[in-house]
C-alpha cells in the first residue's frame, strides 16, 4: 500500500454562514483515480478547489504531497505547480495561441528553456490529438477541442495529481467522447486523478474509488465496483437510479 | 379613386411612381441648392412663408412616392433602406441635406473665397472674410510661443528624435521583444526627457539656456501632453492593481488617491502645483514650473487611468485567475501575462478617452502662465496691432487640436484591431 498524496482531515468550510463542506476526510493514494460525484451544489467542486487552494477551508486539515495547506503557507505557487486542474468552462487564455497557453506556465513557472516547452507542449497536444491547432486562438476551436488542449495545458507543468471539475459539463453530447478518451488515456498513463464528473461511463471505467457527496458531506465512499453494485445508503441509490 | 391608387406605390406602378418621385425630390433638393449658392428662387411666386416650407414639402412627397418594398431596382432598394424608411427618416433626410446646401456657401466663403492671406500687416486683409494672413504671421508664435526664432532647429531636432526612439519596437527582433515593455516605461520616458532637457532647455554644449516660460505653443502642449500620457498610463495600472488589492493598507491608499484626485477639479491642482507647492519647499530647492505641471496633470489623469483599466480587470471572469493559479502563477506572473494583457485589450477604448481629454485639458496650463497653443492664441488676440481675428485663431486652433485627436482616436482603433482575438 502505497503512501497517501493527499490528506484531508476533518475538513470545514463555510461561504458566510452557509457551511458548505463538513467535516471531509478522505485520503488519496498515489496512482489512484477518483471520481466525485453528486447532486449539484453538494460542494463536489468547491472540495476539489480547496485542495489547490483556490478556495481556502476554515477548519481542519489539507496535506498535499507532504505539505499542509493553511494561510501559512508561503509556497503555495510550488503546491499549485504540481496540481493540475481543468475546469467546467475550460478558462483557456484567450490572448494566447494554443501551443503559447501550453508553453506559458512551464517557461515563466517551471523556467524551462522556451524551445523544451515548445517540444513538450506539441508532445502533449499530440496525445490528445490536438498538435494541429498548435497555432490557433482558443477561440477559433471547438469546444472538445479547447477542453483537451485544457487538459495538455495541465499536463505541460507535469503535475502529479490532476484534478477536474466537471471537464464534460459545458460540452455537446458528441463532444464529451473526444474529452472522456483523452482522460481515459491519462488515467491508463498512471496519473493520479480526482474527477468531478456525472459520466458514470467514466466512472465504471477508470476509477478506482467513488465517493457520492450531499449537502457538503462524503455520504459514500467504495470501491467502484461496490459502489455501482450494492450502494449503501438510501441517498445514494436515489441519485443513481436517477442518473443511470 | 383613380387619384388614390396613384399615390399608393407599389410594383405594378413602379415606373410611374418612379418617375414622378424622383422628379419632386429633384425639384426639392435644386430648389434649396439654387436659392442657397446662387440666390436663385425658383418658387418665388409663392408667398415667403409657403415658399420657405415648399421644397421640404415637395420632397417629403417624392421620397414617399419612391418607398416600395422589394422593388427590384437595386439602388433604389438601398436607398430606401438606408435613408428613407419611414416618414421620419425621410424628414431627417431632407433637414440634413438642406442643412448641409445652408451652411456650405457662406462657410465656403468665409474660409476661402472672401479669405485673405497675402501680406503680413493687418491692412493686408481687404476681403470681407476670414484672415489668415493673422495665421501666417503669428504661424512661428502659435508652434513655439516665445522662444527665440534662429533656435527652433532646436525643438525640431528634440522632436523628430524623441519620435524616432519612439518607433524603436517597430524594429525590435524577437529577442528583444521581451524588453520593449520596459523599454516603454522607463528607459523610453527617462531619454525622451533627457533630450528635450539638453536639447529644448539647453545651458549645456554650448546651447544657450532658455527658460520653459519662454516655451509654447503646439510645441508645448505636445510636451506637456507626451510626459503626461506616459506616466499616467503605468500610475493608473499601479493603482488600478492596488484597489483590487488583498493587502488592505494597499488598498485603502490607492481608495483614497484615486477618489481625492478624482475630486479636485484641474485648474485647482494646476494652481496648487505652482502657487502653493514651491511654499512646503526648501528654500534653496527649486523644481521648475513646467515641471510641476507635469507632474501636477499626471498625478491627476492617472486616478482617471486607474478607474478606467479597474473596468478593464473587473471585466475578467474569474475563470481566469483561477486558470492562472491552478498553473502555479503567482500574483506577479498571473498580472502580466494573463490578467493584463487582455484587460488592457479591453480598455483601449476608454483610455484612448481618457488621453483625448487629456490632451485637450493641456490648455488649462495657461492659468499658471503656460502658454501652450490655446494660451498663445490668447494672448495674440489682445495684441493691439492685431485686435478682432480672435475668430480665425480658435478655428486654426480646433482644426489643430482635431488633427491631433482624430489621429490618436484612429491610432486607438487600430490597435484595437491588432490586437483582437476571438474569445
Amino acid at each position: 500500500m502505497s503512501e497517501a498524496i493527499i490528506k484531508i482531515q476533518n475538513m470545514n468550510k463555510w461561504f458566510g454562514d452557509f457551511q458548505v463542506l463538513k467535516d471531509i476526510n478522505l485520503e488519496v493514494e498515489k496512482n489512484k483515480k477518483i471520481v466525485v460525484c453528486g447532486p449539484s451544489g453538494s460542494g463536489k467542486s468547491t472540495l476539489i478547489r480547496c485542495i489547490n487552494r483556490l478556495e481556502e477551508h476554515q477548519k481542519g486539515s489539507i496535506v498535499v504531497d507532504g505539505t499542509e495547506l493553511s494561510e501559512n503557507t508561503k509556497n503555495i505557487e510550488q503546491i499549485r505547480a504540481e496540481v493540475g486542474m481543468v475546469f467546467q468552462q475550460f478558462n483557456l487564455f484567450p490572448h494566447l495561441s494554443i501551443l503559447d497557453n501550453c508553453t506559458l506556465a512551464p517557461i515563466w513557472v517551471r523556467k524551462m528553456p522556451k524551445k523544451q516547452a515548445q517540444e513538450l507542449a506539441m508532445q502533449q497536444l499530440e496525445k490528445v490529438q490536438i498538435s494541429d491547432q498548435a497555432q490557433k486562438f482558443p477561440g477559433q476551436l471547438s469546444g472538445g477541442q479547447q477542453q483537451r488542449c485544457a487538459i495538455a495545458r495541465a499536463l505541460c507543468m507535469e503535475p502529479k495529481i490532476m484534478l477536474f471539475d466537471e471537464p464534460t459539463s459545458a460540452l455537446d453530447p458528441e463532444m464529451i467522447k473526444e474529452v472522456l478518451d483523452a482522460m481515459v488515456n491519462l488515467a491508463k498513463g498512471g496519473m493520479t486523478m480526482i474527477v468531478v464528473t456525472h459520466e458514470m461511463g467514466f466512472a465504471k471505467e477508470v476509477a478506482d474509488e467513488v465517493i457520492f457527496m450531499d449537502e457538503g458531506m462524503i455520504v459514500e465512499k467504495a470501491e467502484t465496483k461496490e459502489f455501482f453494485a450494492n450502494p449503501k445508503s438510501d441517498r445514494t441509490k436515489l441519485f443513481l437510479s436517477q442518473i443511470l | 379613386m383613380s387619384k388614390f391608387t396613384f399615390l399608393k406605390s407599389d410594383r405594378s406602378n413602379i415606373q410611374l411612381v418612379l418617375i414622378t418621385g424622383t422628379f419632386l425630390i429633384t425639384i426639392s433638393i435644386l430648389d434649396v441648392f439654387l436659392n442657397s449658392f446662387f440666390k436663385l428662387n425658383l418658387i418665388s411666386f409663392l408667398p415667403s412663408k409657403v415658399s420657405f416650407l415648399t421644397p421640404f414639402i415637395i420632397g417629403m412627397i417624392g421620397l414617399n412616392l419612391i418607398r416600395i418594398e422589394y422593388s427590384g431596382n437595386k439602388f433604389l432598394d438601398v436607398l430606401n433602406k438606408n435613408i428613407n424608411t419611414s416618414n421620419f427618416n425621410a424628414a431627417l433626410t431632407l433637414l440634413i441635406i438642406f442643412i448641409i446646401f445652408k451652411a456650405i456657401p457662406p462657410s465656403l466663403s468665409w474660409m476661402i473665397l472672401d479669405a485673405n492671406i497675402s501680406g503680413d500687416t493687418k491692412e493686408a486683409c481687404t476681403g470681407t472674410g476670414a484672415c489668415w494672413t493673422y495665421i501666417k504671421v503669428w504661424f512661428r508664435r502659435f508652434m513655439y510661443g516665445m522662444y527665440p526664432n534662429e533656435q527652433h532647429w532646436r525643438i525640431n531636432t528634440a522632436f523628430l528624435l524623441v519620435i524616432g526612439l519612439g518607433t524603436f519596437g517597430l524594429f525590435a527582433t524577437e529577442k528583444m521583444k521581451k524588453f520593449l515593455a520596459l523599454y516603454y516605461v522607463v528607459i523610453y520616458p527617462i531619454i525622451a526627457f533627457l533630450i528635450i532637457y539638453y536639447l529644448i532647455s539647453g545651458g549645456y554644449f554650448g546651447l544657450e539656456w532658455i527658460e520653459t516660460g519662454a516655451w509654447g505653443g503646439l510645441s508645448l502642449t505636445f510636451i506637456v501632453s507626451f510626459f503626461c500620457l506616459i506616466f499616467c498610463f503605468p500610475l493608473g495600472m499601479i493603482l488600478a492593481l492596488g484597489r483590487r488589492s488583498n493587502l488592505p493598507a494597499v488598498r485603502y491608499v490607492s481608495i483614497g488617491y484615486i477618489e481625492f484626485w478624482r475630486g479636485v477639479p484641474l485648474i485647482t491642482v494646476l494652481f496648487m502645483s505652482s502657487v502653493m507647492f514651491p511654499m512646503f519647499l526648501p528654500e534653496d530647492f527649486f523644481m521648475d514650473k513646467l515641471v510641476r505641471v507635469i507632474i501636477a496633470i499626471t498625478l491627476f489623469e492617472g486616478a482617471y487611468c486607474a478607474e478606467v483599466i479597474r473596468g478593464g480587470l473587473q471585466s475578467l471572469p474569474r475563470g481566469q485567475y483561477d486558470a492562472a493559479k491552478s498553473l502555479g502563477m503567482g500574483y506577479w506572473k498571473m498580472h502580466i501575462f494573463v490578467i493584463l494583457p487582455q484587460a488592457l485589450k479591453l480598455v483601449i477604448p476608454g483610455i484612448c478617452n481618457t488621453f483625448l481629454a487629456l490632451v485637450k485639458d493641456t490648455p488649462l496650463i495657461f492659468v499658471v502662465g503656460l502658454a501652450e497653443l490655446a494660451g498663445m492664441l490668447a494672448l495674440a488676440k489682445t495684441n493691439p496691432k492685431w485686435l478682432g481675428f480672435a475668430m480665425e485663431g480658435y478655428i486654426f486652433a480646433a482644426i489643430i487640436f482635431w488633427i491631433i485627436c482624430y489621429a490618436m482616436s484612429k491610432y486607438s482603433y487600430n490597435l484595437e484591431e491588432k490586437y483582437k482575438t476571438d474569445r
